[in-house]
């Protein structure tokens, strides 16, 4: 049989598109919310893999330290704290009466429907009119590995896009933190330099007692 | 044309073969000395009787684990429970592929290898939740939760003492950033970096002070209560294989790698790859030294260290290195 460098790259590229859709299919049909995580975890990975097979090896490492690493970490936090058996049965159809369907269906209906136009939208174009989209295409410097040109191109051409989205993640994530937070009063908090700066002579107190009478400790 | 396809994969079957072995080799005489240091330390003897200096001791802790039962407890999720300890143990293996041992002694030269090496090592927090939410206990499922905070907390300021590292050098390669540390090692210049990694490391790898996650006081043994046999020895080894990257990583990017100290004759004669495991043994006998002299840290200290200290001042440092490169002109030119 023979085997040459592009067959080797398609099986390559089938198992990990396969494992990918699989996964991707797996994540909406599990019942189990920290199983769907899971799924969702190798559907990132052979998705990195993928990228790095295209020779986006920048993309595929940033994809697995962002997304897996901290991304999915967090949904996995948010699944496990949740009582998940009691919502296993809830999510499609209302336990309390049957005839009554969910509001998820509808909006999650309404959600695809505008990603699958978008995506004929996009998809349509680039194949009626291919010039549109070649015109965009920032220009690909030859003989630089990927991370040196996409560091040319994003902080000259597009540094402002950048910045702009820099400042809405900065924002978003300080309004979460704005929104969860409160102030608990009656809280005893250790300060490490009063801890230690604290000396015999102001920590200690001699006190003369009176006979008879005690003394009150612990103003 | 097959064959050569057929001769490549051989080849590089025997190169893994060579590199895993090593590092396991390595990973259980680590343990060992672990132990010798930690006992030294609190004047005690340590592992002194199976072998010459008690060095075959991981041998016969090893054969004890393979006899043992492996028990997995009735409400656990099972192939979770299973898969986790493989996790573990994989991530930290292959991890070993990126690291240059030599000029040209590494398996995979990739252009991202630091890269890798983060994503691997921000890998490594599922082994942990996995094992610990498919216990269905709760000790180990405080513990894994703890210790996934934990690890992503102290994975940011990683994340950005390696910027200033790459900062100096202009390329992800490790075997360029090695190459960058010939004139001098970036322990001197990134010296407050250098303390803030290593300390970070402890944390990433769940080394005391840091150990919160198996804080045996609070939680039996967190996210490995329920694991027995083998895999709880596969938990182990990872965490071994773990620390001794980091102690890896560490010394490719403040010790200088597999480079002698001053290029010298006495010096020169020492092969590099002895260069990198003196370095590495330095960085390990560090680790074995927190270990047995420092009390274990709380939580919200911990998170208050990670979050309010390491991150703020290494940001700023990375615009201190910046702005110094800027200045003097010593921006690495691409």
């Amino acid at each position: 049989m023979l085997i040459d460098d592009r067959m080797i790259q398609g099986i390559f590229f089938y198992i990990f598109a396969l494992i990918a859709i699989i996964s991707a299919i797996m994540v909406t049909v599990s019942r189990n919310t920290v199983h769907s995580v899971f799924f969702l975890i190798l559907d990132f990975v052979s998705i990195s893999c993928l990228f790095i097979m295209s020779g986006a090896e920048f993309l595929g490492m940033i994809m697995l330290i962002v997304y897996v690493g901290a991304v999915a970490v967090l949904f996995l936090f948010v699944v496990m704290m949740l009582n998940v058996a009691q919502q296993e049965n809830e999510w499609f159809q209302s336990k309390k009466s049957k005839e009554q369907n969910s509001s998820h269906i509808p909006v999650g209906f309404l959600i695809s429907t505008i990603i699958f136009f978008e995506l004929i939208v996009v998809i349509g174009g680039w194949k009626l009119k291919p010039e549109i989209f070649s015109n965009l295409k920032p220009e690909v410097m030859l003989g630089t590995t990927n991370t040196h040109s996409i560091g040319s191109v994003l902080y000259t051409d597009y540094i402002h896009l950048f910045q702009i989205s820099g400042m809405i993640l900065l924002v978003s994530m300080i309004g979460a933190i704005v929104l969860t937070y409160k102030k608990r009063v009656g809280l005893k908090r250790q300060s490490y330099v009063r801890q230690i700066s604290r000396e015999k002579i102001s920590g200690v107190e001699i006190v003369n007692v009176d006979k008879n009478k005690g003394v009150k400790i612990d103003v | 044309m097959s064959l050569f396809y057929l001769e490549t994969l051989l080849i590089e079957t025997y190169k893994i073969i060579f590199l895993v072995l090593p590092v396991l080799t390595a990973v259980a005489l680590i343990v060992w000395l672990d132990r010798r240091v930690w006992a030294f330390v609190q004047k005690r003897r340590g592992p002194n009787v199976v072998g010459p200096f008690g060095l075959l001791q991981s041998l016969a802790d090893a054969l004890k684990y393979i006899f043992k039962e492996i028990i997995i407890p009735a409400t656990s999720n099972k192939i979770i429970f299973i898969l986790a300890p493989i996790v573990t143990m994989t991530l930290a293996l292959i991890a070993w592929a990126v690291i240059p041992f030599d000029e040209n002694l590494v398996l995979a030269d990739i252009n991202v290898g630091i890269l890798y090496l983060f994503a691997v090592s921000s890998l490594g927090v599922y082994g942990i939740i996995m094992g610990g939410w498919a216990s269905n206990s709760k000790y180990p499922f405080f513990g894994s939760i703890r210790s996934a905070a934990q690890m992503v907390s102290y994975e940011v300021s990683i994340g950005v003492i390696i910027i200033n590292v790459l900062l100096c050098v202009g390329s992800l390669n490790l075997t360029d950033i090695v190459l960058a540390q010939k004139d001098m090692w970036f322990i001197l210049p990134l010296f407050p970096m250098f303390v803030i990694f290593f300390i970070s490391a402890l944390a990433e790898t769940n080394r005391p002070p840091f150990d919160l996650p198996e804080a045996e006081a609070e939680l039996v043994a967190g996210y490995q209560t329920e694991y027995s046999g083998m895999m709880y020895a596969m938990f182990w080894l990872g965490e071994y294989a773990n620390i001794l990257l980091m102690c890896a990583l560490g010394s490719i990017l403040f010790l200088g790698g597999w480079l002698s100290p001053i290029d010298l004759y006495p010096l020169n004669l020492i092969p590099p790859v002895v260069w990198f495991i003196i370095k590495m043994l330095f960085l390990f006998i560090l680790f074995a030294l927190v270990k047995a002299i420092v009390p274990r840290y709380r939580y919200d200290q911990l998170m208050k260290l990670g979050w309010k200290m390491f991150l703020p001042f290494s940001l700023i440092y990375v615009v201190l290195t910046s702005s110094f490169l800027i200045y003097f002109d010593l921006l690495p030119k691409v």
